[in-house]
C-alpha cells in the first residue's frame, strides 16, 4: 500500500504549513537548520525515516500554526526553500517574544483556524472584524455542546416569538405526532451564529470598559429600548427591576432621559455605513434594519456630530420606506 | 492438602464486591476465581464500544443484567467527528437479545441508536427497567413509541432518556398507560433527564379531553423527577407542583409570564409545599420578577442549573444567596465576578461550579466575569473540587491562588475563549499557573487546558499529575517534547484528546506502549504523519489506529503528510468493520 508514493522532497510538508508572512527571516533560517540537524542525528533504520525526520523538522518548526491537518493542495514539488520561509517568527512563540498578545498570530496563520473540515459551517462569515473572528472560525471551539448553543440562540428568538406561542402550541403537538427524527447534535449550526445575533446588539457606554448586549427584538419602540438601557447602565444596582409588562407595552411613564437630551449622555448608534447617528430620528423599523451597535456617548462628544446627524437623518427621511 | 472454598461460598463473598476495578482484580487471582467471578458478574461498563466485541463480552460474562456502553470520542460533542463515524448500538442489541433475555438496564452514551434498536430492545427484554440514552442520536418518536408500548409499566424511577424531544414520547407513554389502566396515572416515575433542553411534557390539558380524564393533572405519587418542556407556560406550574409535592428534581418550563400577583402567590405557595425539592433547572426565558417565588424552596436546594437563564447578576445573586446548602451550580457568565463573590460568601457547601459563556463567539466580552470570580470561589468554598469555567482572561497568579486554595480539586476545566491567550498582566504563557494546579492538586483526575501554553506546562503535568486520568489539550505546546512529557509521565492517564497542537510523530512512536495502557487517544489538526500512523498500526496489534481524513485516501498523498484526525484506542476485538469511507484503520500485517 505504501509503494509508489512520491518522495517527500518538498511535497506537502509533514507539518502544518503555517501561513503568515515572514518578518524575521534570518532568525527563522537559523532555527530551522538547528532543528533539522537535531533530527538527523536520531535517524533510525526505518527506510523513509531520514525523510521523515526532515518532515518532523518542519512540524517541530511550525509551532504556532498548528494547522497540521490542512495541506494546501497545490504544493510545488521543489519548494524546500519555500518551507524555510514559511517558518516565521510567529512559529517560535517561546523563542521570540511576541508583545502583541492574543489574536493576531492566530488569525494570521491561515492554516490554523481552517484546520480540517468545516463541520458545522462556521464559515458563516462573522460580522465582527479583525481579531474578533479568530475563535469563531474554528470548528468546535469554544468547546460547547451543540444543543447548548442552539438553546441560547433559540432563547433569543423565543423572546421575540413569545406572542405566537399560545397559538402554535397545538400545531406543534400535531407535528410531533408524526415521525420526527432526532439527529443528535444539531448540524444546522451554519446559521446559529448569525441568527443568534439578529436581535442582540452590543452597547458600550463611554467610561465603562465592559459592554453589554441588548435584544432589539424584545422592543417595539425607542422608549422601551432607552428604558432598558437606562436600567442596564444607570440603575444596575437597583433591587427591584421594573415591571416588565408595563415596559413592553410602552407605557413607561418617564420619558427616557437618554432620548430627550436632558442627561449628560446621549444614545447613539452605528449604522451599516459606519456612521454614528443619534437614536430616535428614524422610524423604528428603519432603525432596526440599519443599526449595527449602540453607544451611550457623552453629550459633549455628541454635540460635535449633531449637524451631521441632522443632515443624514434628513436624507434618510426622504428615502422611501 | 490444599484447602479451597466451595464455589458457592466464593460466589456469596463476591456478591459484596461491586466496583469494576475490584471485580477485575478478583478475576486475576486464579482460574477458579476467574470462573466464579465471571458467572456472578451482573453489571459491566464498556468505556469504548469498539474495544471489545459483543461476542467476547457474552462469552465471558453470561449472566449480565446491566450494560453500559460508550461510543464516539468526547470531541464528537463539539462537532469534530463527522457523521457516520460509527458507534451504532444495533449489533450489541442483537447479540444481547439472544444472550441476555433477562437484561434489565441499558445505559448508552454517544452512540447511534436507531428505531430498530429501540424496537428490538422493547421486544427482547422482558424484565427491562432502565434505559438511559445520553447524547445519543438516530432515533425518532417511532422507536420511543415502541419502548413506551412494550416496556411501560416496568420502567423504574431511574429510567432516563435524554437529548431528544419527548413531547411525543409522553403522549405515547401516557396514552398507552391508559389502555391498561382505567385511571390516568403516571406510573411509574419516568424520569426524563435532561442534559438537553427538551423534555417530557405532561401537558394533558391540551391533548386530552377533560371529560375522559376528569382528574387532571393526574396524581403522581411516585414521581421524583419532572422536567418540563420549554413550551409549558409558567402558570401551569403551580398546579403540577401541587399534584406532585414529593418532587425531588424539578425542571421548569418557560419561566416567564406577565406579572400577575395571583400567579406569583400561587407559585410561591406551591414551591413552599415542595419539601423534598433538591434540584432545580430549566428557567427558560426567565423573567426576574418571578424568581422570588422559588425562594421558599431554596433552603433545601443542593443543585441549581441556571445555565439557560439569561438574567443579570443582581437577580442571580439574590437567588443563589438564598440557597445556603447549594452543592452544585451551573450558571451563565451573567453572574459576573460580583455574583461569584456573593456565591463564595453564602454557599459554603459548594462542590461543583460550571460557568458557561453567554456569548461564546464574541471576542470582546459582554460581561464583567474575569479570573477574579473563580479565585473568590476557590477561596470561599472549601469543598469546591469540580470546576468548568469559561472566561476571557487569566493570569498565572490567579491560577496559583486557586491551586493553593483548593488542593482538593479533582476536575479542573478552564476554557479561555480566545485560543493562545497570554497572562494579561505579565504577557507570559500560562505554564506556571497550570503547573501550580497539577502540583498542588494531587487528586486531580481531569484537566482541560487553554490559553498560551508551551512545552513547559506539559513538563509540569508529566512530573506532577500522577492521578490524572483525562487530559484535554487545544492550541498548546511547541513540539513533540510536550506530548512526550505527558505520555511518559502521567501514570494514570486513560484518555487524552488533543487538537490543533504541533505534536508530531516522535513522541507518539516513542511512547507507543503507553497507548495500550490507555482507553484512547484523539489527535486532530496536529502534525502526525500518515507514515507514523502506519508504523504504529503495524507494530501495535492491540491498538486500533484509525485515520480520519475527509480529503480522500491518505495514501494518495505523501507519507509525511499529516493526517486530519487520528483516533487510537486499545482493543481486543481487532479493527472494526463498520468504518465509513473517511476512516482508515492501519492494519497489522498478518
Amino acid at each position: 500500500m505504501d509503494s509508489g508514493l512520491s518522495s517527500l522532497g518538498g511535497g506537502s510538508g509533514g507539518g502544518g504549513c503555517g501561513g503568515g508572512s515572514s518578518t524575521n527571516e534570518s532568525v527563522t533560517t537559523v532555527s530551522k537548520v538547528e532543528v533539522v540537524e537535531q533530527m538527523s542525528t536520531e535517524a533510525s533504520s526505518y527506510p523513509g525515516e531520514a525523510e521523515l525526520e526532515l518532515g518532523l523538522g518542519l512540524s517541530l518548526g511550525t509551532g504556532g500554526g498548528g494547522g497540521g491537518g490542512l495541506v494546501k493542495p497545490k504544493q510545488p514539488s521543489s519548494a524546500w526553500g519555500e518551507y524555510g520561509r514559511i517558518l516565521t517568527a510567529k512559529d517560535f512563540p517561546s523563542v521570540l517574544s511576541n508583545a502583541s498578545s492574543t489574536a493576531p498570530r492566530f488569525s494570521n496563520s491561515s492554516a490554523g483556524p481552517v484546520s480540517g473540515t468545516k463541520r458545522a459551517a462556521d464559515s458563516a462569515v462573522s460580522q465582527e472584524v479583525g481579531s474578533a473572528t479568530a475563535a469563531s472560525q474554528v470548528v468546535g471551539w469554544p468547546p460547547i455542546r451543540a444543543y447548548r448553543m442552539n438553546s441560547l440562540v433559540n432563547q433569543a428568538k423565543a423572546l421575540a416569538a413569545e406572542d405566537d406561542k399560545a397559538d402554535s402550541e397545538n400545531d406543534k403537538f400535531k407535528d410531533t405526532l408524526k415521525k420526527k427524527p432526532y439527529t443528535g447534535s444539531n448540524k444546522n449550526n451554519s446559521t446559529v451564529k448569525e441568527k443568534g445575533h439578529l436581535g442582540f446588539v452590543k452597547v458600550n457606554m463611554d467610561g465603562l470598559p465592559i459592554g453589554r448586549k441588548v435584544d432589539l427584538d424584545a422592543h417595539a419602540c425607542y422608549g422601551t429600548l432607552a428604558q432598558t438601557l437606562e436600567d442596564m447602565f444607570f440603575r444596575h444596582n437597583t433591587t427591584m427591576p421594573p415591571i416588565r409588562s408595563d415596559v413592553e407595552k410602552g407605557q413607561s411613564t418617564n420619558p427616557s432621559k437618554l432620548l430627550d437630551g436632558s442627561s449628560e449622555f446621549v444614545l447613539t448608534y452605528e449604522d451599516k455605513e459606519g456612521d454614528w447617528m443619534l437614536v430616535g430620528d428614524v422610524p423604528w423599523g428603519m432603525f432596526l434594519s440599519t443599526v449595527k451597535r449602540l453607544r451611550i456617548m457623552r453629550t459633549s462628544e455628541a454635540n460635535g456630530l449633531a449637524p451631521r446627524f441632522q443632515e443624514r437623518s434628513e436624507r434618510q427621511r426622504s428615502k422611501p420606506i | 492438602m490444599a484447602y479451597s472454598f466451595p464455589e458457592e461460598v466464593l460466589e456469596h463473598v463476591f456478591s459484596f464486591i461491586h466496583t469494576d476495578k475490584d471485580r477485575n482484580a478478583i478475576s486475576l487471582v486464579c482460574k477458579s476465581w476467574y470462573e466464579v467471578e465471571r458467572w456472578s458478574r451482573r453489571r459491566i461498563f464498556i468505556g469504548n464500544c469498539y474495544a471489545v466485541s459483543p461476542g467476547i463480552v457474552i462469552r465471558r460474562f453470561p449472566e449480565l443484567r446491566s450494560v453500559a456502553l460508550k461510543g464516539k470520542p468526547h470531541f464528537a460533542d463539539f462537532n469534530l467527528v463527522p457523521d457516520g463515524w460509527g458507534g451504532n448500538v444495533y449489533p450489541w442489541i442483537a447479540a444481547m437479545a439472544m444472550a441476555y433475555p433477562m437484561l434489565e438496564e441499558l445505559r448508552l452514551k454517544r452512540m447511534v441508536v436507531t428505531d430498530e434498536s429501540l424496537e428490538l430492545i422493547s421486544r427482547s427484554f422482558k424484565n427491562f427497567k432502565v434505559l438511559v440514552l445520553s447524547s445519543c442520536e438516530g432515533f425518532s418518536t417511532d422507536g420511543l413509541a415502541a419502548i413506551a408500548a412494550n416496556c411501560s409499566g416496568r420502567f423504574s424511577e431511574e429510567s432516563r432518556i435524554s437529548s431528544f424531544d419527548l413531547l411525543s414520547f409522553a403522549t405515547f407513554f401516557l396514552s398507552n398507560q391508559t389502555k391498561r389502566y382505567n385511571r390516568f396515572e403516571l406510573k411509574p416515575a419516568c424520569e426524563v433527564d435532561i442534559g438537553s433542553p427538551i423534555s417530557l411534557i405532561p401537558d394533558f390539558a391540551h391533548h386530552w379531553c377533560p371529560s375522559t380524564f376528569p382528574a387532571w393533572p393526574p396524581r403522581c405519587p411516585s414521581l421524583r423527577t419532572l422536567r418540563l418542556n420549554r413550551a409549558v407556560p409558567l402558570d401551569r406550574l403551580p398546579n403540577l407542583l401541587r399534584r406532585a409535592p414529593q418532587l425531588v428534581e424539578l425542571g421548569t418550563g418557560a419561566y416567564s409570564a406577565e406579572h400577575r400577583p395571583e400567579v406569583f402567590s400561587s407559585l410561591a405557595g406551591a414551591f413552599s409545599n415542595c419539601k423534598e425539592l433538591k434540584s432545580l433547572s430549566g428557567f427558560w426565558d426567565v423573567v426576574p420578577d418571578y424568581l422570588p417565588a422559588v425562594y421558599p424552596a431554596c433552603s433545601g436546594i443542593t443543585s441549581l442549573n441556571l445555565s439557560y437563564a439569561t438574567i443579570q447578576s443582581p437577580d442571580l445573586i439574590k437567588l443563589v444567596t438564598q440557597c445556603q446548602n447549594l452543592q452544585r451550580l451551573w450558571v451563565l457568565d451573567y453572574i459576573e465576578d460580583s455574583g461569584l463573590d456573593a456565591l463564595a460568601a453564602s454557599c459554603k457547601d459548594l462542590q461543583e461550579l460550571r460557568v458557561f459563556p453567554s456569548e461564546p463567539y464574541d471576542m470582546e466580552g459582554n460581561v464583567a466575569l474575569t479570573e477574579q470570580g473563580l479565585v473568590s470561589v476557590s477561596e470561599g468554598c472549601p469543598k469546591l473540587h469540580s470546576v468548568l469555567y469559561f472566561c476571557r482572561q487569566m493570569t498565572n497568579a490567579a491560577l496559583v491562588s486557586i491551586a493553593k486554595n483548593r488542593p482538593n480539586m479533582t476536575r479542573f476545566r478552564l476554557c479561555i475563549i480566545e485560543p493562545r491567550t497570554r497572562d494579561y498582566q505579565t504577557l507570559e504563557p500560562l505554564d506556571v499557573g497550570f503547573g501550580a494546579i497539577v502540583e498542588h492538586c494531587k487528586e486531580l483526575h481531569r484537566l482541560s487546558l487553554s490559553g498560551l501554553l508551551t512545552d513547559r506546562v506539559f513538563e509540569y503535568i508529566g512530573t506532577h499529575a500522577k492521578k490524572l486520568e483525562m487530559l484535554s489539550v487545544a492550541f498548546a505546546g511547541d513540539g513533540d517534547l510536550g506530548l512526550h512529557h505527558v505520555l511518559s509521565g502521567c501514570k494514570s492517564l486513560r484518555k487524552l484528546e488533543i487538537r490543533d497542537c504541533p505534536f508530531g510523530d516522535k513522541a507518539l512512536l516513542a511512547n507507543a506502549a503507553k497507548l495500550e495502557t490507555m482507553r484512547s487517544l484523539w489527535m486532530s489538526s496536529c502534525s502526525v504523519s500518515f507514515g507514523a500512523c502506519k508504523l504504529l498500526g503495524q507494530k501495535m496489534p492491540r491498538l486500533n489506529v484509525e485515520v480520519m481524513d475527509e480529503r480522500g485516501r491518505p495514501d494518495s498523498r505523501p507519507e509525511s503528510c499529516s493526517v486530519e484526525k487520528l483516533y487510537i484506542y486499545r482493543s481486543v476485538a481487532g479493527p472494526r468493520s463498520d468504518m465509513p469511507r473517511f476512516v482508515w484503520t492501519m492494519k497489522t500485517p498478518s
